[in-house]
C-alpha cells in the first residue's frame, strides 16, 4: 500500500472536521443556524443522492418527504408532546414507511415517467398537507417550541448546529456502509441494467423499493431538523420548488457520491442568498430573480463542463495530488481513486 | 340541464388553455422523448413579449399574438441549437436536469426584466356572456376554445400533409433512416422546439387575461398540462386537445358537484396523472411503448 495515501486521507479528514467543530465559533448565532441549514440540507441531498445516483430513480418529489418530516415533528411536539430529540428518529421513521409506498407504484416507471410522477407528488404535497386542517393546522400551519442548548457553553444556535453535525456524520457513515456493502453494489447493479442485475439474482424490485425507502428516511430526518430550524410548519414551507432546489444540490455536489452532498448542501443554502446580496445594491427586482438565474446557469455549467459536480472535481484534484506525492516517494504503481461514477 | 350544459362548457374553456399546452409538451416529446419542463416558462416569457409589444410599442393585439408566436419559434429554435443539442443523446435525467436549469433562468429573466408584480393582459374578446339556448358562453371562453382547435389543425395539417412534417416525423421515429434520406435530423429536432414553443406561446396569450400575467403565471397550468398529455397519451396531439378537454370537464364538474374535492383538484388531477401513468402509460390514444430487451 502506498506510504503517503493514508496520511494525506487523514490530513483531510482532520482538517474537515476541524473546520465542522471550529464553524461556529467564529461565526455568529445566525451564520451558525445557516450552517445547520445546509447540513439539514446536505442530509436530504444525500438521500436523493442514493435513490437517484445508485438505484437509477429519478425524483423530483423530494420534498414531499421533507414536509412528512415537518409535519410529524410538528405534530408529535404539539399534540403530544414529546421531545424534539424524539420526533428526529420518528419523523425518518414514518417518512420511511411512505417512501416504501411511493417505491411500489414507482416500480412500474422509469426515466421521464417516474421523474413526472414524482413530480406530480411534489406539488399535490402542500395541497395534501392543507386538508386534515385540524391536524396539520390548515393553511396557517403549525409553529413549533423553539430549541434550547442543552449543553453548558454553547449558545442556543452553536448546540442546534452541533446537534445537526452528529446527525449528519452519523448518516453519512450509515450511507458510507450501505454502499460499500451488499446493498450498494446491489444498487448500483440495478442502475446500470436490470435485467443483468436480475440474472445475477438480485431481487431488483426489493431494492428499488429498498432504496426509496432509505432515500424518503434521509428526507424525514431532514425534514424534522428543517421543521425544528424554522420553528414553524405550513404547507408553503414545501412548495415544489424546494424539491428541485435538492436536485440541483445533488447534481452540483456531484451525483452518485457521497460527500458531494456536503457541497451541495452548502450550495442550496448560500447560492441564493450570496447571489440576492451581490445584485440588491445594483436593484431590488434584479436581486429577487438572481437566484433563480444563477442556479440555472450554474446547472448548465456543471451539465456542460463537469458532469460529476464538484466532487468529481475534487476527487481528480485529489488523485493528481496523490499521484505526485507517490512519484515523489518511489511507491509502487498507484492504486488510483476510483472515479466517480457520474451520470451518463 | 342547463346548469351541467353550463359546467360543461366553462370546462372546456378551461380545458383548451390546458390542452394547448399539453399540445406543446406532446411535440417535444415525440421529436425527442423528452418531457420539457421549461415548456410553461416558455409560453410565459412569450407571453411577456406579447405584452410589451402591446403595452410599449403599442401594437394591435392581433401583431403582438403573432410577434409573440414568432418569438416563441425563434427562441424554442435558437434554445434547442445552443443548448439540448449537446444532450440530445443523454440520459432522462441529464435532459431533465438541462430543462428543469431552463426553467430557472427563464423565470428569474422574465422576474428580472419586468418584475413580480401581477399585470393585466388585454384580451379583444369580450367577456360578456351571450346565451345559447340557455347555456351562458363568453366570446373569451370560445376564442380559447376556437384557437385551441385551429392549432391542432394547423399542426396535423403541418405533421400529415407537408415534406417537412413527413421529415420532421421520419427524424423522430427513425433517426438514423431518416437522415440516409437527407433529412437533416438535428435541424428537425429544433424545429420540433420552435414549433413547441410556439404553440406555447398562443396558451401564455389565452391564459393571460384570465390569471393575470406574472412569472410564476403558467406554473398551475403546466401541472395540468402535464396530466393532460398523459391522460391523452404522451405522444399523441389529438390525444393531448382530448386529454386537455376532458381534464378540463371532469374538473369543473367535480368542482361544481363534489364540494368536499374542490379545493384539492390539483390533487385530483394529479392522482389522475400517476393512476394513467402507472395503470395504462399509453394514456387514451397514445401508441404502448414496446422496447427490446
Amino acid at each position: 500500500m502506498a506510504r503517503t495515501g493514508p496520511g494525506l486521507r487523514i490530513a483531510i479528514g482532520v482538517l474537515v472536521a476541524v473546520v465542522a467543530v471550529g464553524l461556529p465559533f467564529q461565526a455568529s448565532g445566525f451564520q451558525s443556524l445557516e450552517l445547520a441549514y445546509a447540513l439539514t440540507f446536505a442530509i436530504a441531498i444525500l438521500g436523493l443522492n442514493l435513490l437517484i445516483g445508485y438505484s437509477g430513480q429519478i425524483s423530483l418529489g423530494h420534498g414531499a418527504f421533507l414536509a412528512v418530516g415537518g409535519y410529524v415533528t410538528a405534530i408529535g411536539q404539539q399534540r403530544y408532546g414529546l421531545n424534539y430529540l424524539v420526533t428526529i428518529p420518528l419523523a425518518g421513521i414514518i417518512s420511511g414507511l411512505i417512501g416504501f409506498l411511493v417505491g411500489l407504484p414507482a416500480l412500474r416507471l422509469h426515466g421521464i415517467y417516474l421523474a413526472l410522477a414524482t413530480f406530480a407528488l411534489a406539488v399535490a404535497a402542500p395541497s395534501v398537507m392543507k386538508k386534515p386542517a385540524d391536524l396539520t393546522g390548515g393553511v396557517k400551519g403549525i409553529i413549533l417550541p423553539p430549541y434550547t442548548s442543552l449543553v453548558p457553553g454553547l449558545s442556543d444556535d452553536q448546540y442546534f448546529y452541533f446537534l445537526c453535525l452528529l446527525i449528519t456524520v452519523i448518516l453519512f457513515l450509515v450511507s458510507y456502509n450501505i454502499l460499500r456493502k451488499r446493498p450498494g453494489r446491489a444498487f448500483k447493479a440495478v442502475r446500470d441494467g436490470e435485467l443483468a442485475a436480475a440474472a445475477f439474482g438480485i431481487n431488483v424490485s426489493t431494492y428499488k423499493t429498498l432504496a426509496f425507502a432509505i432515500s424518503a428516511i434521509y428526507g424525514g430526518v431532514a425534514g424534522s431538523l428543517y421543521a425544528t430550524a424554522t420553528g414553524f410548519v405550513s404547507p408553503d414551507s414545501y412548495p415544489f420548488q424546494l424539491s428541485i432546489l435538492l436536485l440541483v444540490g445533488a447534481v452540483l455536489g456531484g451525483i452518485a457520491t457521497i460527500e458531494g452532498a456536503i457541497f451541495g448542501g452548502l450550495f442550496t443554502e448560500f447560492l441564493p442568498i450570496f447571489s440576492q446580496q451581490a445584485l440588491t445594491p445594483i436593484s431590488r427586482q434584479l436581486a429577487n430573480a438572481a437566484p433563480a438565474v444563477t442556479q440555472g446557469i450554474v446547472l448548465l455549467i456543471v451539465m456542460f463542463v463537469a458532469r460529476q459536480g464538484i466532487a468529481g472535481l475534487l476527487r481528480q484534484g485529489y488523485a493528481a495530488l496523490r499521484g505526485r506525492l507517490r512519484t515523489d516517494a518511489q511507491t509502487l504503481k498507484p492504486a488510483g481513486e476510483s472515479p466517480p461514477t457520474g451520470i451518463r | 340541464m342547463t346548469a351541467l350544459a353550463q359546467q360543461i362548457v366553462s370546462g372546456l374553456a378551461a380545458g383548451g388553455i390546458y390542452a394547448s399546452l399539453a399540445l406543446a409538451l406532446v411535440l417535444i416529446y415525440s421529436a425527442m422523448g423528452l418531457v420539457n419542463f421549461a415548456q410553461g416558462e416558455f409560453a410565459m416569457f412569450s407571453t411577456f413579449i406579447a405584452w410589451a409589444l402591446i403595452v410599449a410599442l403599442h401594437l394591435p393585439y392581433a401583431l403582438a399574438f403573432v410577434g409573440a408566436v414568432l418569438f416563441g419559434f425563434g427562441a424554442g429554435i435558437v434554445l434547442e441549437r445552443a443548448v439540448v443539442r449537446p444532450f440530445e443523446k443523454s440520459s432522462p435525467l441529464i435532459l431533465v436536469i438541462v430543462t428543469l436549469a431552463l426553467f430557472s433562468i427563464a423565470n428569474g429573466l422574465a422576474g428580472a426584466i419586468w418584475g413580480y408584480v401581477p399585470k393585466p393582459f388585454p384580451s379583444p374578446f369580450p367577456v360578456t356572456p351571450i346565451s345559447l339556448g340557455g347555456v351562458l358562453v363568453s366570446l373569451q371562453d370560445m376564442a380559447v376554445i376556437g384557437i385551441t382547435l385551429v392549432v391542432l389543425g394547423l399542426i396535423s395539417l403541418f405533421l400529415t400533409r407537408t415534406r417537412l412534417g413527413l421529415a420532421l416525423r421520419a427524424a423522430a421515429l427513425y433517426p438514423e433512416s431518416a437522415s440516409l434520406m437527407g433529412v437533416r435530423v438535428g435541424w428537425m429536432l429544433a424545429l420540433g422546439w420552435g414549433l413547441a414553443s410556439a404553440v406555447g406561446a398562443v396558451s401564455g396569450i389565452l391564459v393571460a387575461p384570465i390569471i393575470f400575467l406574472e412569472p410564476n403565471m403558467m406554473q398551475g397550468t403546466i401541472i395540468y398540462a402535464f396530466a393532460a398529455a398523459v391522460l391523452g397519451g404522451i405522444d399523441s396531439p389529438l390525444g393531448a386537445v382530448v386529454g386537455g378537454l376532458s381534464l378540463g370537464v371532469a374538473l369543473n364538474l367535480i368542482g361544481a358537484y363534489i364540494p368536499q374535492l374542490a379545493d384539492v383538484r390539483l390533487g385530483v388531477a394529479l392522482l389522475l396523472l400517476v393512476l394513467v401513468l402507472v395503470l395504462r402509460p399509453a394514456g387514451l390514444l397514445g401508441r404502448p411503448e414496446v422496447s427490446r430487451v
